[in-house]
């Protein structure tokens, strides 16, 4: 089996530049790389292009990145919760993106899948069209899509080996199986790294061909962001 | 007049058996509250859950669980995880029978606003333009007015517009409302509400056909 396991963060960010653009999996803060963010973080690397659903919260996750002015456009569904995120916005520092989140992620599908761009109807009618191309289909209109473009995808799996078949956890799944797909270097790191052979293959949600680097992370935080229980009756 | 809780009770008689729900943040979630006794229904959460369950008990919460509004939650049994892709899939493919969100403005010919407003902060349409454009049944689940008295029912959106002729009842603090042939039916009122308090606040064109129910809850 291919081998791709990196030692660390540092070894699995080789190449990252400024100016890049990269994916990051997650959502909200579930299931998003954190030890590839914090080596991004220490690398500096600047006038990033973030492709993420979300923009982390003012203290963890990618609001780690824009503390340190290191996005220069995100491209994202909703991103709420982050006060250092709407300043930047407001004041035109950052360039936001905002489009529909089934959009998000089919675009990031397509990336992988060979599909330069489709058609959904999300968001037919509405600014998210302008400009775009529309088209009609059995009596009903979709805007034409296309597929991204990304250097890099950051990746979160619960489980991985060594040849890069993963396995998520819950809904940490999210983003992340589709930006394994489409990063021209997919970097994953794993709670778990296993060898060969222990994973069964019919569990794998994502196939190692996926997969150019993978590394057993470390000191996951897994931050909830609304922690709603019940009390115990 | 009705409280969030039976706007949301009144929207649980909505639904049929067997049908696969999505449920928005707010008033929609307390929809999962009410269901009538008899029917099976299961709900979606965009982010990649189906067979919600009940938020945790505490001590059991899960960072890897959670639904579309951040909150920890549980998986029923029986329920399934998938990917982002997958879950948009099912709401565009129309496998999800029923989408209940809330929204800002509702217009007359079905148009729905409830993302975004000029020259202040937009945090983002997340799902909600993917399940507007595809549901086939849409119930929007609101307040009749905003906080300044003024009617959200109406002729034509003046907010960004989220979807285009896709809502077709909603469900406010005053009454119930089906959109068809480009105008507001007005099918039931809030207990003790009248058809011209309603009327009155209503700035879309409303159609009164005949004695207006009190809603049932």
């Amino acid at each position: 089996m291919i081998n791709k396991v990196v030692k660390n963060a540092k070894e699995a960010l080789e190449g990252v530049e400024n100016g890049m653009t990269f994916m990051l999996g997650g959502f909200g803060l579930c299931g998003i790389p954190e030890n590839s963010i914090s080596e991004l973080v220490h690398l500096g690397v600047t006038d990033l292009t973030c492709i993420s659903n979300n923009a982390g919260v003012d203290d963890f996750g990618l609001g780690l990145l824009l503390q340190k002015r290191q996005i220069k456009k995100m491209i994202s569904s909703y991103v709420g919760e982050n006060d250092e995120f709407e300043r930047q916005m407001l004041s035109g520092e950052l360039e936001v993106d905002l489009i529909p989140q089934g959009t998000l992620a089919e675009r990031c599908r397509a990336s992988g899948a060979g599909i330069p761009a489709f058609y959904t109807p999300a968001g037919y009618g509405t600014e998210v069209a302008e400009g775009k191309e529309t088209r009609e289909f059995n009596g009903k209109m979709y805007v034409l899509e296309r597929a991204f473009d990304a250097q890099f995808a950051f990746v979160k799996a619960w489980k991985g080996d060594t040849a890069g078949n993963l396995i998520f956890k819950g809904t940490a799944r999210n983003f992340n199986p589709m930006m394994a797909m489409a990063g021209k270097i997919t970097v994953v790191e794993v709670e778990e790294l296993v060898t060969v052979g222990e994973l069964d293959p019919n569990q794998i949600h994502t196939p190692g061909i996926f997969v150019q680097r993978i590394f057993q992370g470390k000191d996951y935080e897994k931050r909830i962001e609304q922690r709603t229980v019940q009390t115990k009756e | 007049m009705l409280s969030k809780q039976q706007i949301a009770q009144r929207i649980a008689q909505e639904l049929q058996d067997r049908w696969y729900v999505n449920l928005g943040i707010g008033i929609p979630t307390l929809v999962a509250n009410y269901i009538p006794e008899g029917i099976e229904v299961e709900f979606q959460s965009e982010n990649g859950l189906l067979g919600m369950g009940p938020f945790p008990i505490e001590g059991s919460e899960d960072a890897d669980l959670i639904n579309a509004g951040k909150q920890t939650v549980t998986v029923l049994e029986g329920g399934s995880l998938f990917d982002s892709a997958m879950s948009f899939a099912m709401i565009r493919g129309q496998h999800v029978q029923l989408t209940v969100l809330g929204a800002m403005e509702v217009a007359q010919n079905g148009d729905i606003a409830n993302w975004k407003i000029p020259n202040r902060m937009v945090k983002g349409m997340g799902g909600a333009m993917d399940l507007v454009a595809s549901a086939e049944n849409i119930i929007v689940a609101m307040m009749h007015t905003n906080k300044r008295g003024e009617s959200k029912i109406l002729k034509t959106c003046s907010l960004p517009l989220t979807g285009v002729g896709c809502v077709k009842k909603v469900v406010t603090n005053l009454a119930v409302l089906e959109i068809k042939n480009g105008a507001f039916y007005l099918l039931e009122r809030a207990p003790g509400v009248s058809v011209e308090e309603i009327q009155n606040v209503t700035e879309g064109t409303l159609i009164v056909d005949g004695e207006i129910p009190e809603m049932q809850l």
